[in-house]
């Protein structure tokens, strides 16, 4: 029963899904769109499995003292500050008590994480502690009128602060943590890259070649661009599409299998 | 510029330094700038996805009906199926019913494998396949115009993409031994593929290696705004200088403590 349903739940879903494929009417359009909105909606409330993993993981290190704790609470600051930020907004010039409201939410989050730790007196001392921030965040949530929470509409998208998280934060370390992998590729490639035998000399000969496009200092440079050009668009292309053609094949042939119930490691154990 | 972009700036060029540092060595400030990242990209996905996907996929399909009554009296009731589905996969929580998630993900599975299979062999497989057997330009086989074999709409460059895509793929051809013509074949098959993973590569270091300078540019352009370089900041102050030269001296102690850490460290070991 337990498994069953599931495995009979992938067989008809999965077929009905091939099938309306190759129905032409405008009822097997609407199931299409219902069923791509259906996968969406419940992918979007898997997430909250994700934010939670991240919570318990941060909070077992925080209370077990492991190894970089400390940064446990870097982590759920900017969990949390994201959050905030994402579903208020400014109503007019000022912020009012827009930050004295955050870092009240913020130390109900921290007394949270002290109630979860302590014991006996302490823990009762640290609910009072999160029940005083969480009085102080809704009374200044209620009278302050200078910001509001929005969650039916995106106006926290357009809050300057979240805005600034994103562009002061977010880009600079995940385009840094990009470009952190030239030096690693480059010194992998320094390694592994020995012309031992024919097929390696070509795998470097043509990297070299696309590697020196750029550079117009070098005599010949408009033959390196055109040579990089060549190779890019045309035995690369082959190569690339006899892969994509592979994965498509190997796609289908393990979508099979997962429909038919042959393949159940997504299932999980129990 | 005002001063407090200035330090949101800073800020990104403290974050895009400790991401850097990691080339040295794992270090508090790289761990800062790594955990950082987790929680705000954690948070940034939470805002997103509920503003972009369950708002205008759910929210506002149910937005007609009545909470009060479940929403059942709305127009589209049979939204709130994938919602209750999307609830189930929480089960996880739960060791005693965390089977119930099964459920949402086998219609999950289903539906997306249902929809893989002729959406792949339509994209990945057969629409590459008709791209790859174009009819040869023998008229323009060795470029337009001047000979040139770098022509990449030349028709040996088509023959090189039909011949390089098909060797390739015998190449992945196991169930029979690359012997005689085969493994002739297979052979320029692999040439092909090794063309392709060096250029690949060529091309994914560049790639990152702008991203490098893209990241520098943005510090060069901090130092320039700090010091009113292009004289037309009408938000200058002295706070900017002060501000860039602090942080200057904040790295110049890191890198002392660090030299003095590693000095201490070799006499303990000599």
């Amino acid at each position: 029963m337990k498994r069953q349903i599931p495995f009979a739940l992938v067989f008809i879903f999965g077929f009905f899904t091939i099938f309306q494929y190759f129905v032409p009417h405008e009822s097997s359009e609407w199931v299409y769109e219902f069923l791509l909105d259906w996968i969406l909606i419940i992918g979007i409330f898997a997430l909250a499995l994700g934010i939670w993993s991240l919570w318990r993981v941060s909070i077992d290190k925080i209370n077990n003292r492991r190894p970089n704790w400390g940064y446990s609470y870097v982590t759920l600051a900017g969990l949390f500050l994201m959050i905030i930020f994402g579903f208020t907004a400014k109503n007019g010039d000022s912020w009012g008590y827009y930050f004295p409201f955050v870092i009240a939410v913020l130390l109900v989050i921290i007394m949270l994480i002290q109630t979860i730790k302590a014991k006996g007196q302490s823990k009762i001392l640290y609910i009072g502690l999160a029940l005083l921030f969480l009085i102080i965040s809704i009374l200044i949530g209620y009278f302050d009128k200078s910001w509001s929470i929005h969650f039916s509409t995106s106006e926290g998208l357009k809050n300057t602060m979240f805005q600034d998280f994103f562009d002061y934060i977010l880009i600079p370390i995940l385009s840094t943590m990009f470009s952190l992998l030239a030096f690693f590729i480059a010194s992998a490639a320094y390694r592994a890259f020995r012309a031992r035998n024919v097929l390696a000399t070509i795998l470097l000969v043509a990297a070299l070649i696309v590697m020196l496009r750029f550079n117009f200092y070098l005599p010949g440079a408009e033959y390196f661009a055109r040579t990089s050009t060549w190779l890019m668009n045309v035995p690369n292309l082959a190569a690339n599409r006899a892969i994509v053609i592979g994965i498509g094949l190997g796609v289908v042939a393990t979508a099979l299998k997962v429909i038919l119930g042959i393949e159940r490691g997504y299932m999980g154990k129990g | 510029m005002d001063l407090g972009t200035f330090l949101w700036t800073t800020f990104a060029v403290f974050l895009t330094m400790a991401t850097f540092s990691f080339l040295y060595k794992d270090n508090p400030f790289y761990k800062f700038a790594e955990h950082l990242v987790v929680g705000v990209s954690a948070g940034y996905f939470v805002v997103i996805l509920w503003f972009n996907g369950l708002i205008p996929n759910l929210f506002q399909r149910l937005a007609d009906g009545d909470w009060y009554l479940l929403w059942l009296n709305s127009s589209k009731p049979w939204y709130i199926i994938p919602a209750i589905l999307g609830i189930m996969m929480w089960a996880r929580f739960s060791k005693k019913y965390a089977w119930l998630s099964r459920w949402p993900m086998a219609l999950y599975i289903g539906i997306s494998t249902g929809l893989a299979i002729p959406l792949t062999m339509s994209n990945q497989v057969n629409k590459q396949l008709y791209a790859t057997m174009v009819k040869i330009d023998w008229a323009h086989f060795f470029g337009h115009g001047s000979f040139n074999l770098l022509d990449t709409t030349s028709g040996f460059s088509q023959l090189i993409i039909f011949v390089g895509t098909i060797a390739s793929l015998i190449y992945f051809f196991f169930s029979k031994a690359h012997k005689g013509v085969f493994g002739a074949v297979a052979k320029f098959g692999i040439w092909t593929l090794m063309i392709g993973f060096g250029a690949s590569f060529g091309f994914t270091v560049m790639a990152r290696i702008s991203l490098f300078i893209n990241r520098m540019q943005d510090v060069k352009d901090w130092g320039k705004v700090a010091f009113n370089y292009s004289g037309n900041n009408q938000n200058y102050s002295v706070w900017f200088p002060i501000v860039f030269w602090l942080f200057i001296l904040f790295v110049i102690a890191y890198i002392i403590y660090e030299i003095g850490y590693y000095l201490r460290s070799r006499t303990n070991k000599a």
